[in-house]
């Protein structure tokens, strides 16, 4: 199975490592992930103010454009499938304006010039997984199982709300990541704050309060066991990872947690990676404990 | 209208919490019969869970308990527990009621109640009437209370059942009651008027995951901590707390759960939950005197004859911290039970690590409440609580002539309200009754009242 795939900016430098074992993961359980030849930033937030037009304008092209390429990729053209959390966010909340808001949908057709109706399946990689690829599949596929691996899937909030218009999972008891590292041989860790805000972009304006959020996370999965925290966003991750320096300065008693994406987790189980994984990347180093585990040499 | 000989003066209640109860007993205590109907094995509803009322603080079972024996000696009141409502036909004044009494495999005109099948069977079963909290056994009455006092074999525990074998009960039976062939039966009633009292359910809580109720066992309903007050209920009366069974020393109540939230589709307010959350934390504070009772609110509303006093009294005098907010996540950390909320009066964001959570869960129809409705061909409204003829005027008479309400199946009610609407009910029916006799009985009945009365 083909599917277009939108890798977003930050999946091109910061987040290689999360595109590199994205592709590898899913080519191993058949499904090719095709790029877009045309894409740009997604627009990286919804807006929040509900007149403003013109920053959905940037989204509203990446959706015409994989409209228009997607049937000449794939037979599964209708669909986009997206790999970061937040660009999955704002893509699939933009559609759903596109769809719903006929006099919205016509002022940003007419200034984007493209006549885009809002037929898209904006589906997030562990959409695919689950209703397209099926746990059966995948659980399958594995070839070093996660055996021992204490994994703790954190949601954040992009992947679940609002509810109503996200719709992937449960937004207060998802289960779709514990599902996946289950089936993928490990011990999947359920912690109270997996659905808590990392921080989010207040790491540019004001990095001590997104430092503090991220703690919370991090301090809650530690104590429900965690050894390794597994994301579906960039910005979660570089939240989650980048601070966890200062916060052992600031915080005493603070035991550092790696935080990885969740495709290169499965890439490692279906026995591929680690190289283009760019584990070596991530500021809390995965490696020791992924060697302990004997997932990498 | 039908013919004068048809006219059945009789009536059907289908529901024996407190308002069928009170409403049969007004009913037969002016000398006509009485059908009261109720899919429990036996009568009381919920009422029989309380541990004490509010504001008064009676003992719940102490103060119903002589009705529920009444109503059991009545001559003219005629049980029909465990059984629910088939068919109805006919129209005021001659209605043939179709109604299916459950097998409850045990023959209830041979059993003599001695309790001796409950005691020797092997099989425990969480029980619904202790809120999950107790157990029961497979063959099992509601409480030892029970009216009438004949058990239930639960089908889906009984080993019997399940694999041809134990039959301890069979075995050890004095009077050889126990029937596993026994079958539903369909009897028929024909009464002329009905009251319908049908009560209420709460929320299913799995649909607001953010409360942890389910996936956190200490994190119980108001319905649940009444058992845990009740000094028949499964801690008789100790302040224990479901998980490890220690004395929370700190416990969160939450109000309006799922009350007043248009998007549950539940706009309404359950009415009782102010009241009975003041109850609660005032009973918690006389079991533990040491402990910190904490109540996350949106408004107090406590109108209502000595309400307001009530709920100061738990203010002032049980130091009970009132906490206007709701509340955004509750989750288990460690031996806690985490709350995360809004305190609007000081514009913070309160995080409390309680031992314990009590949830005033919105108050909903009963279950089957839509089927009995369209069964009785009267009306529901949008949130599914039967439709009064009119709010203002007629508040016990349906859209049907003959058929009546009582009790929170119109909307959220407290028990003085519940009895009050309940005794409104019996009393139009009675008026019905004596709209149909000839003058000269009518005059007779009269006599034969008044000189009863003396």
């Amino acid at each position: 199975m083909k599917l277009p795939y939108f890798p977003g900016c930050t999946l091109r430098n910061k987040a290689r490592g999360f595109d590199a074992s994205a592709r590898e993961a899913m080519a191993i359980l058949g499904v090719e992930l095709v790029e877009l030849m045309h894409w740009n930033c997604c627009g990286a937030t919804f807006p929040l103010v509900v007149d403003n037009l013109l920053d959905l304008t940037a989204t509203a092209r990446v959706l015409a454009e994989a409209r228009a390429e997607g049937p000449a990729l794939s037979s599964e053209g209708v669909q986009l499938a997206v790999a970061c959390a937040t660009c999955y966010n704002v893509l699939k909340r933009t559609n759903l304006v596109m769809r719903d808001n006929q006099e919205k949908r016509e002022k940003i057709n007419f200034f984007i010039e493209k006549d885009y109706a809002g037929d898209l399946q904006i589906r997030h990689l562990l959409e695919v997984l689950r209703d397209q690829v099926g746990f059966e599949a995948i659980g399958q596929a594995v070839k070093k199982p996660l055996k021992g691996l204490k994994v703790a899937s954190y949601y954040g909030c992009m992947l679940l709300r609002p509810s109503d218009e996200i719709q992937l999972d449960d937004v207060e008891n998802p289960r779709v990541m514990e599902d996946l590292f289950r089936t993928l041989g490990a011990e999947a860790i359920v912690f109270p704050h997996r659905g808590e805000c990392c921080g989010s972009y207040l790491a540019v304006k004001s990095a001590d309060v997104a430092m503090e959020f991220s703690y919370r996370v991090l301090s809650s999965a530690s104590r429900a066991g965690t050894e390794v925290l597994v994301s579906s966003c960039p910005l979660c991750q570089f939240n989650l990872d980048r601070r966890q320096g200062q916060m052992a300065q600031v915080y005493g008693g603070f035991r550092p947690l790696p935080v990885l994406y969740f495709t290169q987790l499965m890439g490692l189980a279906f026995g591929m990676g680690p190289d283009g994984y760019e584990l070596d990347k991530h500021y809390v180093d995965p490696r020791p404990l992924l060697r302990d585990k004997g997932l990498i040499r | 209208m039908t013919s004068e000989e048809r006219l059945t003066r009789r009536a059907l209640i289908i529901g024996a919490g407190i308002a069928g109860i009170q409403a049969a007993l007004d009913i037969a205590n002016s000398g006509y019969e009485v059908v009261l109907l109720d899919r429990q094995p036996s009568i009381g509803g919920h009422m029989a869970q309380l541990s004490e009322t509010f504001p008064t603080l009676d003992c719940s079972q102490c103060i119903l308990t002589p009705r529920t024996v009444e109503v059991g000696h009545h001559d003219l009141i005629k049980l029909l527990t465990y059984s629910e409502v088939e068919s109805v036909s006919g129209e005021s004044g001659d209605f043939t009621v179709r109604m299916r009494r459950k097998a409850a495999y045990v023959d209830w005109t041979r059993c003599t109640g001695c309790g001796l099948c409950q005691e020797k069977c092997p099989k425990k079963v969480d029980a619904e009437f202790e809120g999950y909290l107790g157990k029961r056994k497979a063959i099992y009455t509601l409480s030892p209370q029970a009216v009438p006092n004949k058990p239930v074999i639960d089908r889906e525990n009984c080993i019997w059942f399940e694999r041809q074998k134990c039959a301890a009960c069979q075995k050890l039976c004095p009077v050889g009651a126990i029937d596993f062939e026994q079958q539903d039966r369909i009897v028929e009633e024909r009464v002329g008027a009905i009251i319908v009292a049908t009560g209420y359910d709460l929320y299913p809580l799995a649909q607001l995951g953010e409360y942890g109720y389910g996936a956190v066992p200490d994190v119980i309903t108001g319905l649940q901590f009444e058992r845990l007050l009740s000094a028949s209920g499964p801690t008789a009366g100790q302040m224990r707390r479901p998980s490890d069974g220690k004395e929370p020393k700190e416990v969160v109540f939450v109000q309006c759960v799922g009350s007043r939230d248009p998007e549950l589709g539940m706009p309404y307010c359950s009415k009782i939950c102010c009241m009975y959350t003041a109850k609660h934390a005032m009973l918690y504070r006389h079991k533990v005197p040491d402990g910190q009772a904490y109540v996350f609110y949106i408004d107090i509303r406590s109108a209502g004859k000595g309400y307001e006093e009530f709920v100061q009294r738990a203010v002032e005098e049980e130091r009970v911290l009132y906490l206007r907010g709701k509340v955004s996540k509750i989750f288990r950390d460690g031996d806690k039970v985490v709350v995360w909320g809004a305190d609007t009066l000081s514009e913070k964001q309160v995080e409390i690590a309680a031992d314990m959570v009590v949830l005033a869960t919105a108050m909903v129809p009963a279950a089957g409440t839509l089927e009995l409705a369209r069964i009785l061909d009267i009306a529901v409204d949008g949130c599914g609580f039967f439709v009064e003829a009119n709010a203002n005027l007629c508040p016990m008479e349906t859209s049907r002539e003959g058929i009546y309400l009582a009790g929170a199946a119109v909307a959220p009610k407290d028990i003085p309200e519940a009895v009050a609407q309940a005794g409104g009910a019996a009393a139009k029916v009675l008026a019905l009754f004596a709209q149909w006799m000839p003058g000269e009985e009518a005059e007779m009945q009269a006599a034969a009242l008044m000189q009863g009365a003396r």
